[in-house]
């Protein structure tokens, strides 16, 4: 909501010397000023002048060398590159001295040789609007010499922009703003009373409405205007509207978008000549109702969602509270004008508007609720801004209601009060607060407690809490003093959150960045990572690609990777822990919705990979989660992936990414891969870390060589080889692999270093070699053989 | 044979003196006192001396080997130093010239600031809570006072998913609903904030993304009112952004809170002096809170007599943005190494 300070003083007499000041007030009100703006400022000093002469400039193709008179009939050269001027025009010149409104300042100057005494204006350079494609032309007629701001006819005034918020609809109005300012600077306001000239005749008699849908419509005010000249607005009016966004269009048209702007009342004009016996109906639309609004566009109505006003007929000539229609718009031939004040439910409104895309300065003010009675008054208004065009106001008025909100009083508690601000406020002082801002407090008859009516223009306010917020922002929230926490409460991270951490710093620690790719897929993104497509999709998607949920982090990471390697940067190293939405477990509603740790190695094979996970898994205490190569998970290489096990259940894959979906992605290098059901993985106790004594007696090694089947995964040695070691196996290390001659095909050598130790004494050889006989014997048991 | 003693006890010095080696010294050292030594020579020549004069030689020969073996000693210690000396010279190493750095990695900048931000709110005595990023509508809209077609709706532009009726499953918009899944499953006194990834319909531009993350905060007591709410997050604003940066409210509108605030801070780049960035207001715009509406609390079946309470929220990206001066939101989410590595902590 755009106001002018001028137009605000017109209600109450507000001080003009620091407009900053008065922002700053309304901001603190919750009427955020996002901009102000100095109209008429920065333009002293430039003047109109009369172009005497064009000539070429001797040395520049794109500069000509205007003569201009600045009344005295003296030639003044000036150098000019616009090419829109004649000899004969009156233009804007910026004289010697003058600091535009951008800050820059003129001073004599020579342009490739020749002087330059000024400089001509166009209308961007004057802040008077965009167009800067030539001078800017003015009104031939003016007297020479005038300062531009006379000439144009410029009122100094300010222009704030304020964020209004959706539970103040009485500050989408001039005159809301004024009164809310006024309160709080302690100024007396007052709305004047419009005169206007009424004349004979019964307006019942010329017009009718008929509201036969009460929930749509809770109010609707009928009144004729006669005697009307269709003609251009006067320039003041069309300067306000313009300054707030709007078009002037014509007088009757202007008038009316003034009243709504000044007043919060929107309201409709019809071309009475054109509403056939000047009957209105109004109901809910039907199915396939169809319009033309006022914009020229054809519209479909849907039934039960929008509100039509129809005339006699039954055929639709406006939108209810969002747009009149174009067959009985105002047009130069206009004599006599319908207006309709009416109050429309806000719901009704907000839907209509929102699912028909069509949102107007009536219907965002409909739709917060506007004031049911100020309908007269707006009415008067309007003919009041039209009476220098002719208007008068017909006697008498058409008012019919539907079902308009009630709103009894509001039982407000001091004690309420104070407890939710924490504050010391007494019942006088909340009194004296509200007054100003049309609450009419009176005794409840309890001690500190009042009854509050909320005037008709703030329908938000229905609750204690309603009018406590009033109190406070009235009191300042400024004002209320802040009161240090003294929580005796004590924060800390969840087991999952601590866990979290935990393997971000593992995984820096390791050289691998975080990554946060969007969970947002295209359709096809699923299939080209490997991954079965069903996904939750979205509904209303901005783009395609962002059209599918993930429901696993390969595709955003692989996209990452591919993105690096595009600019250079190979073997990037990152990894992500990120929710994927599967789709709704059976029964419920909600996507299953998990948490995942993923790694992507680009440039590295598996084995990377798998001794990160090495690294994670003895870190976090995941001591049962074993990798099973017997099933590799989908897209993943199958020679070289595996999934990650948990108690028999799948919590994670692990390996590398098959080569055919790096191909269809557009990778070089190889990508090793690894992702983690965070949930499934963490839910177990696990990172107890029991402490084992070290003793303090000699340890031994064993450098045992087996040879075993490529089908038997190193791992299940390793275990064969713990459980035969027993206890005094302190570490095991796997320290060769080997494969060829004399080994042969379909086999490998692993060697193995035990390190052994016991608590309680020096291990003998006698020792070693039972143990070695008996790690033997359970190699042997998964079919590892003893080399020589 | 005192005089071959003494002889040898006269030269030694100086061919110990000549030894420029350790190498060398010990060929000296063989030489005096190996086994085909000439001391040991002159110790096996003792054999034929009587009683008396093979004691008073074998003193001699004792005190000469004492002497040798001290100066052999001493100038091996010499000899050791320099050729040590040598070698840590001949050992330079230019530290600057390497070759393989192991490699680093880094935080997402999101996660510092998270952390960051829990880490103060920890201190501060708040747990911390989480919840699903696909809500219902119930959750992110309907308790929180947003009842569908609510002009208040329009405040935030809603990605919905295909489940359930259509838009009664949404990505949520805010970590509000998490407000309402603390309150369900919990009892008060709750002291919480609740960090999470939100969603928008929005095009993603330099200062939006349609996935972003905020901080909410919630406490719901008896007893809380808007001063512990101004207070809290005084508390907060100086110990998150330094003792100099104070925080204001303003009168706003959301439906969840009454009185609702907007939360400024003083602008952290001109400290309140007026900036470009403040736009020469002096002070930034950080989020939303307010007092629990008493709608919200009756939704979640807490009686707004007996409980009140205070939630704020606000958006953890542009804090990470702010902090180390990037100028566009859409860098942190491409996965750039170039981007990530900047920012090891």
């Amino acid at each position: 909501m755009k106001v002018l300070l001028s137009w605000l003083q017109e209600f109450a007499p507000f001080p003009s010397d620091d407009p900053v000041a008065l922002g700053d007030v309304m901001s603190d009100l919750g009427m955020a000023v996002e901009s102000i703006e100095r109209i008429g400022e920065g333009l002293d000093g430039i003047v109109t002048v009369k172009v005497l002469e064009l000539r070429k400039h001797p040395d520049a193709d794109k500069i000509q060398l205007v003569d201009v008179d600045l009344g005295d009939g003296e030639a003044l050269q000036i150098c000019c590159g616009a090419t829109n001027l004649t000899v004969g025009d009156v233009v804007p010149l910026a004289t010697l001295g003058t600091t535009m409104p951008d800050g820059m300042e003129i001073a004599r100057r020579k342009m490739r040789g020749e002087w330059s005494n000024g400089m001509l204006c166009s209308g961007r350079e004057l802040a008077l609007g965009e167009d800067h494609s030539g001078i800017y032309i003015l009104d031939p007629s003016l007297a020479l010499g005038t300062p531009i701001v006379e000439a144009l006819g410029i009122t100094p005034d300010v222009l704030f922009d304020l964020e209004i918020n959706p539970n103040r609809p009485d500050a989408m109005s001039v005159a809301g703003v004024a009164r809310d300012l006024a309160a709080r600077l302690g100024l007396p306001f007052a709305i004047p009373t419009p005169t206007v000239d009424e004349v004979a005749g019964d307006a019942a008699a010329i017009a009718s409405v008929d509201i036969i849908d009460h929930d749509l419509c809770g109010l609707f005010h009928l009144r004729v205007i006669e005697g009307i000249r269709i003609e251009p607005s006067p320039r003041w009016i069309a300067d306000r509207l313009t300054a707030l966004g709007m078009r002037p269009i014509n007088n009757v048209v202007d008038a009316s978008n003034y009243v709504m702007l000044e007043l919060g009342q929107p309201n409709h004009t019809y071309d009475l000549a054109k509403v056939p016996g000047g009957s209105l109906r109004v109901r809910w639309a039907r199915d396939g109702e169809m319009i033309t609004t006022l914009d020229g566009i054809e519209r479909t109505l849907t039934g039960g969602r929008d509100g039509v006003i129809t005339d006699s007929t039954d055929t639709a000539i406006g939108i209810a509270g969002v747009m009149g229609g174009a067959s009985t718009e105002i047009s130069e031939t206009t004599t006599a004008v319908l207006l309709e004040c009416a109050w429309w439910q806000p719901m009704a409104i907000a839907r209509s508007s929102k699912f028909m895309g069509l949102r107007s300065e009536a219907s965002a003010r409909f739709e917060r609720g506007v004031d049911p009675e100020i309908v007269d008054l707006a009415a008067r208004r309007l003919v009041e801004l039209l009476a220098p065009s002719g208007a008068r106001l017909g006697q008498g008025s058409v008012t019919v209601h539907g079902d308009l909100p009630v709103t009894p009083a509001v039982r407000v508690r001091t004690k309420r009060v104070n407890q939710l601000l924490g504050t010391d406020i007494s019942t006088e002082r909340i009194v004296s607060l509200l007054t100003p801002i049309g609450f009419v407090c009176e005794e409840a008859g309890e001690a500190d407690v009042l009854s509050v009516t909320v005037p008709t223009f703030r329908p938000d306010t229905t609750t204690e809490t309603d009018v406590i917020e009033e109190i406070a922002r009235h009191f300042g929230y400024s004002r209320i003093v802040g009161r240090a926490p003294t929580s005796a409460h004590t924060g800390s991270l969840t087991p999952i959150q601590r866990d979290r951490r935990f393997i971000r710093q593992i995984l820096v620690g390791l050289g691998i960045h975080e990554a946060m790719p969007l969970p947002f897929l295209a359709p096809g993104d699923l299939a080209r990572c490997g991954l079965p497509s069903e996904a939750v999709t979205v509904t209303n998607p901005l783009a395609a690609e962002e059209s599918i949920l993930r429901t696993s982090l390969r595709p955003g990471l692989l996209r990452a990777i591919a993105y690096n390697e595009s600019h250079r940067i190979d073997s990037a190293a990152l990894f992500e822990i990120g929710k994927a939405f599967g789709v709704p477990v059976v029964g419920t509603t909600l996507p299953d919705e998990r948490e995942h740790l993923a790694v992507a190695l680009a440039g590295s094979d598996a084995y990377a990979v798998a001794k990160v996970w090495a690294v994670l898994s003895e870190t976090l205490g995941l001591d049962d989660v074993s990798i099973d190569q017997s099933t590799p998970p989908a897209g993943l290489h199958p020679g070289r992936s595996g999934v990650l096990v948990s108690g028999g259940v799948p919590v994670g894959e692990i390996g590398e990414i098959d080569p055919g979906v790096l191909d269809a992605l557009g990778i070089r290098e190889r990508v090793a891969w690894l992702q983690l059901d965070l949930g499934a993985a963490l839910a177990a106790p696990h990172g107890e870390h029991r402490y084992h004594p070290i003793s303090r007696y000699p340890s031994s090694d064993l450098d045992l060589a087996f040879e075993v089947s490529d089908s038997v995964a190193a791992s299940a040695i390793a275990e064969a080889i713990r459980e035969a070691a027993g206890p005094l196996l302190v570490d095991l290390s796997l320290f060769d692999v080997f494969r060829g001659h004399p080994v042969p095909d379909g086999r490998r050598s692993l060697a193995y270093r035990l390190r052994l130790q016991a608590q309680d004494r020096t291990l003998t050889e006698e020792d070693l070699s039972g143990i070695q006989r008996t790690v033997v014997d359970g190699a042997a048991s998964v079919g590892a053989t003893l080399r020589g | 044979m005192n005089d071959d003693i003494k002889r040898i006890g006269a030269d030694a010095p100086a061919r110990i003196a000549a030894a420029t080696s350790v190498e060398e010294l010990r060929a000296v050292e063989a030489d005096l006192l190996g086994k085909k030594g000439e001391l040991t020579a002159l110790k096996k020549g003792m054999g034929g001396l009587d009683p008396e004069g093979r004691k008073v030689a074998g003193a001699a020969l004792n005190e000469a080997r004492e002497a040798l073996e001290a100066a052999l000693g001493s100038r091996r210690s010499e000899l050791e130093a320099v050729e040590r000396a040598a070698t840590v010279a001949a050992e330079r190493l230019d530290l600057t010239e390497l070759l393989e750095l192991p490699e680093r990695g880094s935080l997402h900048l999101v996660t510092q600031t998270w952390d960051r931000l829990v880490d103060v709110f920890i201190g501060m005595g708040f747990t911390v809570a989480e919840g699903p990023e696909v809500e219902t509508d119930w959750y992110n809209f309907e308790a929180l006072n947003i009842p569908a077609a609510h002009p208040a709706r329009g405040m935030w532009d809603t990605l919905y998913v295909d489940l359930g009726d259509p838009e009664t499953v949404l990505l949520r918009t805010h970590t509000s609903p998490v407000q309402i899944r603390v309150m369900t499953d919990g009892e008060p006194p709750i002291y919480a904030v609740m960090p999470g990834r939100v969603y928008r319909r929005d095009t993603a531009d330099a200062s939006h993304m349609p996935v972003f993350h905020q901080i909410e905060g919630l406490v719901v007591d008896r007893n809380i009112s808007f001063a512990d709410l101004a207070g809290t997050l005084e508390a907060f604003t100086s110990a998150y952004f330094g003792g100099s940066i104070h925080s204001r409210l303003r009168p706003s509108y959301f439906p969840f809170t009454e009185p609702s605030a907007e939360y400024d801070i003083n602008c952290v780049f001109c400290e309140g002096n007026g900036c470009r960035t403040c736009g020469q207001t002096g002070w930034l715009e950080l989020g939303g809170c307010g007092m629990v509406h008493p709608t919200v609390l009756t939704n979640v079946g807490l009686d707004p007599e007996k409980w009140s309470g205070f939630a704020f929220g606000f958006g953890l990206d542009r804090l990470a943005l702010m902090r180390h001066g990037v100028d566009d939101i859409r860098e942190m989410y491409t996965g750039d190494v170039r981007f990530l590595e900047q920012f090891p902590s």
